[in-house]
């Protein structure tokens, strides 16, 4: 595989594309959103629980690339605990993240796991796969009540 | 080649893919620094150099309004201009050059069709017949009409091989049916449909017939009055001419009967405050000017397309199919969506586990151009099951080497999410 097909599809992107962490429905969710990627068909549903400004719960269901999967499943493994103004925080870097922003930051460190997903920003026509179930909680998070697309 | 290779390959000699391949200069682009396999031809086709050409010259040294100046240019441009809808008449052969109409593209033409020829004929409770396959192109203007007179729409079903079921569209054909709109060639799928048998039967019926051919014209060679089609929709820019530029082919005495489209320059006989009068056909369906260079690049595409030996493009194009559909269809873990009996070009595919956009990506670091997603024709994936596919689409100038390469490309994309 070529280094930045190496970069794109890292094992931990691969890894939760195969075993998604909290994929599941949330019965006692505080909100539900739909998330929809209209140019490829991608669509999620993003549950959270939320107690005051805590994200004590969050999961997701629903179908698409392996960016797109495995970007909700880690996300979803990086917010349960967060605050919401965490969450608001950890969303903008991410979107610097993988539209090559941070690049030689010391901001990618304070990513963590996230920062598998650096090597999107190589790859224009993906950096929407990869931010659909960020776009989606955050929508979530200023409680809208429509779905909410990439365009 | 031998003399004897020759002998065992006698069909191989009579289309020359290389000497084709030279004709368009895009193929010898570099992607990723491997050479391009250009694998996307159903969404749309490369130019060779005839059009290029076709469309520089007429900026440098033609380049004028027409059906308007009195002066030398003008009277070029629209000769010209005029040129390329003879040169479609004869390639589709129609009647009479006012039955060709020049529109951007096969989503105008039905647009048009459905705007103008449904907006008076169709009434609340009747009904518009389409089939399962369709583009969204040809099913969205409908849907539109339909909405807004309280018709209905109907849809043809297709077996899983994606075949319609032509003796449930038989039943389906009922007074209330004012027009049937059907694909010639599915652009998810592949599938030839039998327009001309679809066709007589509905005019049995005494109902009229919209055939969208943009998938058929880069193929095969359509005959209009043997197809007995009322419109026929397509579009330069799948048969290796310029985008912008397409055509509606209406039978002359049911375009007569339509009112215009958009009303402006060049659709008008006379205009007072009091009243307008319409230009005759095809003028009334062209308003504004038109786009110039395009047309007479397109007629650039089908003067070139004539000096191909068809008989043997479609062999070549049936050889590639046939090669790419067992090469691909035998690798493990991988299915073709799209299996009927007569198909054109397009191999539409999915890898299990894989996501088509995933596909797409890893193909692309290989140099392969393929297409992944819906293919606007999101039903069609419903049908199936599915939300996306990846489509190779082959077209004159691709080889069994790209194949190769293609089915090499799918094999790493398996190794990868083994």
């Amino acid at each position: 595989m070529s280094t930045d097909l190496r970069s794109l599809y890292q094992e931990i992107i691969l890894d939760h594309n195969k075993h998604p962490r909290n994929f599941r429905r949330m019965e006692d969710a505080s909100v539900s959103i739909d998330g929809y990627n209209p140019l490829c068909g991608d669509h999620y549903t993003i549950y959270l629980k939320l107690e005051g400004e805590t994200i004590v719960d969050i999961a997701f269901q629903g179908a698409g690339c392996a960016i797109s999967k495995a970007s909700a499943s880690v996300m979803s493994a990086t917010l349960k605990g967060k605050s919401k103004s965490e969450a608001e925080a950890l969303f903008e870097n991410f979107h610097d993240l993988v539209t090559g922003k941070l690049d030689g930051s010391e901001k990618v460190e304070e990513l963590g796991k996230l920062a598998a997903f650096g090597g999107v920003s190589e790859f224009p026509a993906r950096v929407k796969c990869a931010s659909l179930a960020w776009h989606t909680m955050k929508g979530a998070l200023e409680a809208k009540t429509e779905s909410v697309t990439t365009e | 080649m031998s003399t004897q290779a020759a002998i065992r390959h006698p069909k191989e000699k009579s289309f020359d893919v290389e000497r084709v391949r030279n004709d368009f200069p895009i193929l010898k682009v570099r992607v990723h620094g491997k050479p391009l396999v250009y694998l996307d031809n159903a969404a749309t086709s490369q130019k060779p150099n005839a059009v290029i050409e076709a469309i520089h010259r007429y900026y440098m040294e033609e380049n004028s309004n027409v059906h308007r100046g009195v002066h030398s240019l003008s009277e070029l441009a629209t000769a010209l201009y005029e040129g390329s809808r003879e040169t479609v008449q004869r390639f589709i052969n129609a009647q009479r050059k006012q039955e060709i109409v020049f529109v951007r593209g096969t989503t105008e033409a039905i647009n048009l069709v459905a705007a103008s020829f449904g907006g008076d004929r169709i009434k609340a409770g009747d009904e518009v017949l389409v089939t399962a396959l369709e583009h969204h192109s040809n099913i969205v203007p409908w849907q539109m009409l339909c909405q807004e007179k309280g018709a209905r729409l109907r849809v043809v079903p297709m077996t899983n091989a994606g075949e319609l079921m032509l003796k449930e569209f038989e039943t389906m054909l009922t007074p209330k049916t004012k027009i049937v709109a059907l694909a010639h060639v599915s652009n998810a799928l592949g599938t030839v449909n039998p327009v001309k048998e679809m066709t007589a039967t509905a005019h049995a019926h005494g109902i009229p017939v919209l055939v969208d051919g943009a998938q058929a014209v880069p193929h095969m060679r359509v005959d209009v009055q043997d197809l007995d089609c009322d419109f026929y929709a397509f579009s330069s820019h799948k048969m290796y001419g310029p985008t912008g530029i397409g055509v509606l082919y209406g039978k002359f005495q049911v375009l007569e009967s339509m009112r215009p489209y958009q009303g402006g320059g060049d659709m008008i006989k006379s205009v007072t405050w009091e009243k307008t009068m319409y230009n005759d056909l095809p003028y009334r369906f062209e308003a504004g000017t038109p786009n110039i260079a395009d047309t007479i690049g397109f007629g650039a595409a089908i003067d070139y397309l004539n000096r191909l030996d068809w008989n043997a493009v479609a062999e070549h194009e049936r050889g590639l199919l046939e090669y790419a559909t067992e090469a691909v269809s035998s690798l493990e873990g991988v299915q073709l969506v799209g299996t009927a009996k007569n198909k054109a070009s397009v191999l539409s595919f999915v890898v299990d586990g894989v996501h088509p956009h995933d596909v797409g990506t890893i193909l692309d670091r290989e140099g392969i151009a393929i297409r992944t997603g819906h293919h606007c024709a999101q039903p069609v994936m419903d049908r199936f099951g599915i939300s996306a596919t990846a489509r190779a689409s082959f077209a004159f100038y691709n080889t069994k080497m790209e194949v190769d390469i293609l089915v090499k490309g799918i094999q790493k994309v398996i190794e990868v999410f083994g």
